[in-house]
Formats: C-alpha cells, sequence, structure tokens
C-alpha cells in the first residue's frame, strides 16, 4: 500500500514539475545566460574535478581539507559530468541527439564496468594459464596445482566443510529464531530481532576481533583468563585452551564467527516468508488436528521453501567468498586456510600470479550456478512486488 | 508450543501481569537464551574498552558486574586509540573511502537505469542481460589485473583507485536494482513529461530520481556498509600507510602489532563499529530492505 501512495502522489508530482515548461519562449538576454551558463558550468566542473583531484592526491593536504573534496568529487563531480556530457550533446543537430543520447546515460556505466570487471576477468582467465609471472603458457598446471598441493587441497576441504556447516546453522538458528519470536507480541518480537540483526552491520574485521577476545588464551600460571571461553571452561575445573591452535576444531571455531554475523539475515527474511504464510492455511491444519510440530513441518515448511532456497544460496556465497575472518584470526595457519583467502595468500604473499588467478576462477566458477538461482529468484519477487 | 493453539481464544488482558509473563515461558526462555548469547561478545568488547589496561589485563570483563563499585573505568584508551594509534585519522580515510564510493555508483547506476529502462537504443536488451550476468563475477577475478592497470597509470594507494574499484564492484547490483524499479514506473507519466516537452535529463532529474528515493536510500545503505566494512579491497588498493588506511585495516594492523592490547583492540573494534550501528539503529526498514537486495551482489 505503501508504495502505491508514492506512486499516487508522484503523478501529482508531474504535472507540478511538467507545468512550468509551457512557458512562453526565452526572450534574447537569458538565451544568451543560458548559453553561458551552459558554457562556464562544464568547464568549471572539469576544472574543480582536476583540482579535487590533486588534492586528494596530495599526502600532505589537510584531513579535513581531502574528506571534503572526497564529497564534492563523489557527490557533485560524478553528476556535474553527466550534466556536462548532456549540454554537449544538446548542442549537436536534432537527428543526432536520439543516436547519441542514449550513450550519456549508459556509456559512462559501460565503460566502468567494462574497465572494473569485464577486462580484469579476462585477463584472470587467460593468467590462470600462465605461469607465476604471468608470461608462458602452462596449460592446465596451475589447476592442477590447484587439486594436487596439500596447501590448497587443505583450503579446498576447508571451504567445503564452511559452506556446510555454515549455511546450516545461520539457516537453522535463524529459523528457529524466527519462527518462535513470531509467537510473541509485535514489540518484543521487533526488540528481540533486533539484537540478532545487529551483528549484520559489524565488519568482518570487528567481529574477529571480538571472537579473538573470546578466544583468548594464557597458558596456566601466566595471569588470569580473560578470555570469555577460558574462564568458563577453567571456572568449572579445566586446563585453560588455546582454542585457535586446536586443530581441525579451530576451523570451527572460526565458523561460528560467520555464523553469529549471518543468522541475522536469515532470521530477517525467513521471518518475512513465515508472516507472509495464510493464516487461513493454518488455522485449517489446526482445526483438522495438527499440533505444532506438525504445522510447522508440513504448512510452514513447505510453503517457505522457496525463501528457505535463497537465503541458503545466499549464505553459502558469502560463505565460500569469506577471506577476513581466517586473515585476520589466523592468516590461515594451523590448518584453517580457504580459498578466497588463500588467493590473495598465493597471489600477494607468494607472487604466483597464475596460482591465484586459478584460484580466483575457481571461486567464480563455483558461484555461476548459484547465482543464477538467486537472480531467477529475485526477479520472480519483484515481480510480485 | 503446544499450548498457543488453545490460548489464542484468550486475550492478553485475561491474565494477570505474571501471567503475561510467563505465559509461553518455554518459547521466552529460548529466545532469551539466544538473544544473550548473541550480545555477550560485543558486550564484551564495549565494557573492556573502558577498563584500564591493568584491569582489563588481570580480570576478565565479566567480574565488572560482581565488582561494580570499583573504580576501574576509564576513557583513555579511546583517546589513545584515536590520537596515538592513528584511528581518528583512519575514521576520517573511511569517511573520504565510504561516501564518494557509496554516492559514485549511485549516480552512475541511476543514469544507466534510467537508459536501459525508458531510453531506446540497439543492443538495449542484450546490454542489459550483460550487465546482470556481471553480477556473478567475484571480486577477487578483479583483484590481480585491477592492480597492475592501477600500477601502470600510477593510481595505486590512492581514494580515487578505491572509489573506482568500489564503483565497478557495485554497479551491476546497483544498475540491475535501479533499473527494475524505475522500469515499474508508470509509462503514462513518462509519455506526459515528453508531451510536456521535458528532455531525458530534466525526467530524469526531476521526476525519476525523487520518485526513486526509497530504492536509492536501499542500495545506498548497502553499499555504504559493504564499502565501510571492507578490507581486501582496501588492503589491495589503500594499503596500510597510515595517511591512508581505512579504519577495518587500522584494527587489522593493531591486532598484528599488538595483539594482546586488549584495552586498545576493543576500543579501535568498537571506533570501526560505531558508524554502521548507528546506520542500523536509525534506518532499520531500509537497511532490511538493502542487504535483502544486497543478496545477489557478486
Amino acid at each position: 500500500m505503501a508504495d502505491l501512495n508514492e506512486r499516487d502522489l508522484g503523478v501529482d508530482d508531474v504535472q507540478q514539475v511538467a507545468s512550468p515548461k509551457q512557458e512562453p519562449g526565452p526572450n534574447f538576454l537569458t538565451q544568451v545566460l543560458r548559453v553561458v551558463v551552459s558554457l562556464v558550468v562544464p568547464v568549471v566542473a572539469l576544472g574543480l574535478l582536476y583540482w579535487a583531484g590533486t588534492v586528494v592526491l596530495d599526502e600532505d593536504a589537510n584531513r579535513l581539507l581531502v574528506v571534503f573534496v572526497a564529497l564534492i568529487i563523489g557527490v557533485l563531480g560524478v553528476f556535474a559530468l553527466y550534466f556536462a556530457m548532456d549540454w554537449i550533446v544538446s548542442r549537436l543537430p536534432e537527428r543526432y541527439q536520439t543516436y547519441v543520447q542514449p550513450f550519456v546515460f549508459v556509456g559512462p556505466a559501460l565503460v566502468v564496468l567494462s574497465v572494473f570487471l569485464v577486462y580484469p576477468t579476462i585477463v584472470t582467465f587467460k593468467l590462470s594459464f600462465q605461469d607465476r609471472h604471468g608470461e608462458g603458457f602452462v596449460g592446465l598446471d596451475n589447476y592442477i596445482d590447484v587439486f594436487t598441493d596439500p596447501g590448497t587441497l587443505e583450503a579446498l576441504r576447508n571451504s567445503f566443510l564452511w559452506v556446510i556447516i555454515v549455511p546450516a546453522l545461520a539457516v537453522g538458528i535463524g529459523l528457529t529464531f524466527a519462527v518462535l519470536s513470531d509467537k510473541l507480541g509485535s514489540k518484543a518480537e521487533a526488540f528481540s530481532k533486533s539484537f540478532i540483526f545487529m551483528p549484520m552491520a559489524i565488519s568482518f574485521v570487528g567481529a574477529s576481533i571480538v571472537w579473538r577476545f573470546i578466544y583468548n588464551f594464557r597458558p596456566e600460571g601466566f595471569g588470569e583468563q580473560i578470555g570469555l571461553l577460558n574462564g568458563i571452561w577453567t571456572g568449572i575445573g579445566n586446563e585453560p585452551v588455546a582454542w585457535l591452535l586446536q586443530e581441525p576444531f579451530n576451523n570451527f571455531y572460526l565458523m561460528v564467527i560467520l555464523v553469529w554475523l549471518q543468522v541475522g539475515f536469515a532470521m530477517v527474511i525467513l521471518s518475512a516468508g513465515i508472516k507472509g504464510v495464510p493464516e487461513e492455511i493454518i488455522e485449517a491444519g489446526r482445526i483438522d488436528g495438527a499440533n505444532e510440530f506438525q504445522v510447522f513441518w508440513r504448512i510452514i515448511i513447505p510453503s517457505i521453501s522457496s525463501t528457505l532456497v535463497v537465503v541458503l544460496t545466499t549464505v553459502v556465497i558469502t560463505v565460500w567468498k569469506v577471506f577476513d575472518i581466517v586473515f585476520v584470526m589466523t592468516s590461515g595457519e594451523f590448518g584453517t586456510s580457504v580459498v578466497a583467502e588463500r588467493m590473495v595468500t598465493e597471489f600477494f604473499t607468494f607472487g604466483n600470479d597464475g596460482k591465484g588467478a586459478a584460484l580466483a576462477v575457481v571461486l567464480l566458477v563455483a558461484i555461476v550456478p548459484l547465482m543464477f538461482l538467486n537472480v531467477r529468484r529475485f526477479q520472480a519477487q519483484e515481480a510480485q512486488r | 508450543m503446544t499450548t498457543t493453539a488453545e490460548t489464542t481464544a484468550y486475550t492478553q488482558d485475561d491474565r494477570g501481569f505474571w501471567g503475561r509473563i510467563f505465559h509461553l515461558w518455554p518459547i521466552k526462555l529460548v529466545i532469551l537464551i539466544i538473544v544473550i548469547v548473541w550480545i555477550i561478545p560485543t558486550l564484551g568488547v564495549l565494557v573492556s574498552s573502558f577498563r584500564t589496561p591493568d584491569a582489563v589485563n588481570t580480570s576478565g570483563w565479566w567480574t565488572v558486574f560482581t565488582n561494580l563499585g570499583s573504580n576501574e573505568w576509564t576513557l583513555a584508551n579511546y583517546s589513545n586509540v584515536l590520537t596515538s594509534e592513528g584511528f581518528g585519522n583512519s575514521f576520517l580515510n573511511s569517511l573520504s573511502v565510504t561516501i564518494p564510493a557509496t554516492v559514485m555508483p549511485i549516480t552512475i547506476a541511476a543514469f544507466a537505469a534510467y537508459g536501459f529502462a525508458w531510453m531506446r537504443f540497439p543492443g538495449r536488451q542484450w546490454l542489459f542481460v550483460g550487465v546482470v550476468a556481471l553480477l556473478v563475477i567475484p571480486l577477487q577475478m578483479s583483484l590481480i589485473p585491477l592492480l597492475r592497470l592501477y600500477t601502470t597509470v600510477n593510481l595505486n594507494g590512492t581514494f580515487p583507485a578505491v572509489w573506482l574499484a568500489h564503483t565497478g564492484f557495485g554497479l551491476p547490483l546497483a544498475i540491475y536494482l535501479l533499473r527494475n524499479y524505475i522500469g515499474s514506473l508508470p509509462s503514462s507519466m513518462m509519455e506526459s513529461a515528453e508531451i510536456d516537452g521535458a528532455s531525458h535529463f530534466q525526467t530524469f532529474t526531476r521526476l525519476v530520481v525523487p520518485l526513486s528515493v526509497p530504492v536509492l536510500a536501499s542500495f545506498a545503505i548497502f553499499q555504504f556498509l559493504w564499502v565501510w566494512n571492507d578490507l581486501l579491497v582496501a588492503l589491495v588498493f589503500l594499503g596500510g600507510e597510515p595517511d591512508v588506511r581505512v579504519v577495518t585495516l587500522a584494527l587489522n594492523n593493531l591486532n598484528g602489532s599488538r595483539g594482546q592490547a586488549w584495552h586498545l583492540l576493543t576500543a579501535g573494534a568498537f571506533i570501526t563499529m560505531a558508524l554502521p550501528l548507528v546506520v542500523f539503529l536509525s534506518l532499520q526498514r531500509y537497511f532490511v530492505r538493502g542487504l535483502t537486495a544486497g543478496s545477489v551482489k557478486g
């Protein structure tokens, strides 16, 4: 309903905005003024951009000035460029305008996409068939290396575990919470949900620090335990444990961080799905004698199955590309490396461009089918809206 | 759980105060437990960031609750981290990275979305399908070639390098979302604007942009959080030099150099979280929609 109202308002806006256009033609003076203004604006815009560029690139500049100039470029600079392009095109003869104008609107986006996604993707594919310096042609050597080297095999194994365990836990807890909080009053529900959802706003790096503190370890005799987990663990009479060094369980301790971050996302989306299940169907089930567990498994779950698939695939994609958590917590040591983290390590630490590129391709190839599913699903969802 | 069906017959007022509290108590208990487990990690960091280094080092943060009168509170951790550890500078750097890296893709995507939705040109459909296909490309695919490209044009370690990279990585999703929304605006409206003599540029700036505020806000929040919380792009294209490094990188470096200085790490962590949490708390509605939409980001 809210959308509808906004659109209704919008139609009124059109009339208000469009009516000034019907004023009689401008006189000579305003004509001259318009030409001057439209000449000056692009020149000033370009000059401003140039000056702003030098300020932002200048290392000695005042920090606040840099922030301010960055704002100007980002907010006004880009818009001014469009304005300038539109001005140039509008000086062209009428019949060229209709051909050129769409590219004023679409062109910059296509250029940026070509430079920052299309071209790099092609180069990365090519690099994945070349040696570590990005020269010569080595065939499938990099891929064979990826699937035989113990280091990358470990990363693949761990990533595989991550992709199974994290989505299962995140969706499981998220679904449980969504179903249970649905039975509370609406205020209590919103309040409790916001706590679960809050970690979504936290960066992976921040979350890693938060959890490193929890897993903190001190050998016995080196002071009191200040990590919560060891505090509890020693409190019930055990020896302190260096959790992050416990192979292979340390992988699981890292996964917990991502679960903590992702449950909120799963919960919010699934909760919306559950609220979309028609009340009549649930009531009908209860009248037919279904208990609450049967209502849940036989009515609610089948009704939200497509939402479940979206949440699962989304979390899987996020998990598959996880880099920061492993990088910050263990740098991929102690048997914890994952593919996305390994890719960066191969490239930056070992300087092996070919293998890094091959790992990037592995990342991409695994995502394609999932993303295809998600986009189609999103399309259907938007069509309903 | 089995009691819900019967209790729906009663109204809330039939039960007394305690009756309402204990109504559905097993469910409330489970929810309470999950909520507590979810808050504790953040709470520990928040509490520790206000304790003196000595206190943080010698006792667990949970002991403050049994020892409330103690005089172990301080703001020195924050002033330390903001000044001598450079987080104040990093905060400004993060702002100067994040704001343009949010506005630029939105501006470019909005123009493109309008073009794809309401302008006729050859190859329009195919180009749009191509843009959507780019959603699958993980940014890892771009790292190596872009770094080489930046090296040749001497852009490595500068703000524009990161703005442009984030713009490129954010564009497919932005164009896709905005195209869906702008394309669903009524065509009668566009026609009447055209009849009234409005150019495409005027229609776009005065009509389409004001009407698209909800979707623009959703994407803006998603992109803002994405860029603010990003580590990888900043690490690769901006680097860890104190004069340019962003808060996530500053926190990562602090973690590397002073991994046991928990009074500083907790304060630093909270500084990096502060702005996203404010955004989250104040704009929760758009935030949810943005994240939902963000589920298709590559």
